[in-house]
């Protein structure tokens, strides 16, 4: 359990919301002052990715690939081989779906220094629709071998993500958001390459969440105690790899576990944790995110409660799947 | 400078060699390709011996220059040259395509061996050089970026992507040697999906490309020099060559793109080549 000193003061004050794409373009202005080797490539989506100001700030380091997501990856690929940190970006339709096979043959195969920030994924793009709202990202990325795939749950995450990724060798996927998304974590909180962030206590069920979903979690759970039950919330941002030894303690301490993600069902989080929990500790498991469906234009918000996936929608799926846990 | 008469013979020993090696490397192996390295042997060991600054004692130094085998199916030959310059034991060529061999079926990259990059995969190649001599100018590096590539692998829109960020960047340092030999898996290339001028295409992404005899040592020298010479913009060179060059029964014959040989036939292949 993080102590309070990791948390931002949720129960009291004013909310505060920061999208992690936000949080990516002034970490990369961070890690811009502190090194040299650090490159970023956009394809013309740099004001929308936030890769603008880093741009700006270090033009010599700064690569507009144009509207070319399998050329920028590639070309990232050449560069890192020649010994930058190489950060490409795009949305995450494109830079994971377009260019994924560059991805797997010129940064996995040969292990290179690229970390793909993507931003704009999962339902939350809102209006745009389904032609850009990215729901297979993660296990487009997670199949991978050398991949680290990290969703960060709000921008703290996101900024420590961006920091953790550029002093991690080998190939990183960040998945980023569109929308702000409220302050979880305190400025203190530091994350690391497969640890999970266990952000409240219970012992009736678990929830793992990850990304935006990790607020719309919080808050399902406290509508949960309010009904008498107690429910553990992880932010489990490291997909890849997962950490196994706080899923399995779930597993073995809650009976259950509900996972939820704006992705697909297949292949994401809810898989992860489905194999770990499978092949370690069988417990009901309930992966609750976009079931064999495309997502559909309207806003965040509108779309998160279309698909069950706010805070009354996770309740819901909590309790039923904490009515199918073994006694 | 043109070629001295003791270098052209030492490139023309070279390709002889690169093409006895391919025979007996995809017959060892029973796979492998064989009538692209035998079409390319000839401008790839002047780019080799004569150009390309990759030595054993330079193979770690970051501002060497670099090698990117695009269609990386043709790597028996590549191979023979590393192994020709000393990058690559004699003994490893015999383990190609086996298993833990570093000498994979296509290339994984292997900076020991002065393997520069993992490739196979048609397309993707032009990109990564293209990174590799961004790298190379933002360092400072005089380095040069080679890159080779064929007409098939052209057909792969990935290429255009990269000629058209090559030439926006004013890459000079790069320079892509296509094989154009009107051959393909699947037939003649005019046949199965004709690429047409490729000279005239990089010229209008903005290149300097010249067409070339890819056979002729001393027309494929002068053309590397006036890569060399070029500033601005990245270079094309566009070698014509015959598949399968130089055992009569492979010329030209899209069968020869990926098949091994009999006993027989490699036998008969190496005594043409006089091995």
């Amino acid at each position: 359990m993080l102590d309070s000193s990791q948390l931002a003061p949720l129960a009291t004050g004013p909310k505060r919301s920061v999208a992690t794409r936000n949080a990516y373009g002034e970490a990369l202005l961070t890690l811009g002052a502190e090194r040299e080797d650090v490159l970023v490539l956009d394809a013309d989506l740099s004001g929308s990715t936030k890769t603008k100001d880093f741009g700006k700030r270090y033009p010599a380091r700064f690569i507009n690939m144009g509207v070319a997501e399998a050329n920028m990856i590639g070309t990232a690929a050449g560069l890192a081989a020649q010994g930058y940190t190489v950060f490409a970006s795009s949305f995450a339709m494109f830079a994971t779906g377009k260019a994924w096979e560059q991805v797997r043959q010129s940064v996995c195969v040969p292990e290179l220094n690229v970390k793909i920030a993507a931003t704009h994924a999962g339902l939350t793009v809102g209006e745009d629709g389904k032609s850009h709202q990215m729901l297979e990202d993660v296990t487009l990325m997670r199949v991978l071998p050398h991949m680290k795939v990290f969703v960060p749950a709000d921008s703290v995450e996101a900024a420590e993500a961006i920091r953790v990724a550029s002093i991690t060798p080998g190939p990183v996927y960040i998945r980023l958001s569109r929308a702000s998304t409220p302050v979880i974590f305190g400025a203190s909180y530091r994350f690391a390459v497969g640890k999970g962030a266990l952000l409240r206590e219970g012992r009736d069920l678990a929830i793992a969440a990850n990304g935006v979903t990790v607020a719309p979690a919080l808050e399902a759970a406290a509508l949960l105690a309010e009904q008498g039950l107690q429910a553990r919330v992880m932010s489990l941002a490291s997909v890849s790899p997962l950490d196994t030894e706080m899923v399995l303690a779930a597993a073995r301490e809650c009976g259950a576990i509900l996972t939820v993600e704006e992705h697909q069902v297949n292949g994401g989080l809810g898989s992860a944790v489905a194999e770990t929990v499978g092949e370690g500790h069988p417990v009901p498991i309930y992966r609750h995110g976009m079931r064999g469906t495309f997502g559909q234009s309207a806003t965040a918000e509108v779309l998160l409660a279309h698909y069950g996936l706010d805070a009354a929608g996770i309740a819901a799926r909590a309790k039923d799947l904490h009515s199918r846990k073994k006694r | 400078m043109p070629l001295q008469k003791d270098r052209k013979a030492a490139i023309q020993a070279a390709a002889l060699t690169v093409r006895q090696d391919t025979i007996r490397m995809v017959h060892r192996a029973n796979s492998g390709h064989i009538g692209g390295p035998l079409g390319m042997a000839d401008f790839m060991s002047v780019l080799f011996l004569e150009h390309l600054n990759l030595t054993p004692a330079n193979r770690h130094a970051p501002d060497r220059d670099r090698f990117v085998l695009g269609n990386g199916h043709t790597c028996a030959g590549y191979y023979s040259l590393l192994s020709q310059k000393g990058l690559v034991p004699r003994e490893e060529l015999e383990r190609f395509r086996t298993l833990g061999s570093p000498l994979q079926g296509h290339p994984h990259r292997n900076l020991d061996l002065g393997i520069d990059f993992s490739t196979g995969s048609l397309g993707n190649s032009l990109s990564v050089a293209s990174g590799m001599a961004m790298a190379a100018k933002k360092r400072g590096w005089p380095a040069r970026i080679y890159s080779a590539s064929s007409d098939g692998e052209s057909q792969e829109g990935q290429i255009w992507e990269a000629a058209t960020s090559a030439a926006h960047y004013g890459l000079d340092n790069l320079t892509v040697l296509v094989d154009f030999n009107n051959i393909q898996i699947d037939g003649h290339m005019r046949d199965v999906m004709d690429v047409r001028d490729l000279r005239v295409k990089y010229e209008a992404f903005g290149w300097h490309a010249l067409d070339v005899d890819g056979h002729d040592v001393d027309a494929v020298h002068d053309a590397l020099l006036a890569a060399k010479a070029e500033t601005k913009r990245p270079s094309a060179l566009i070698c014509h060559t015959i598949l399968g060059k130089g055992v009569s029964f492979m010329e030209d014959q899209p069968g020869w793109h990926g098949t091994p040989p009999s006993d027989e036939q490699a036998k008969a292949a190496l005594a043409e080549l006089g091995a």
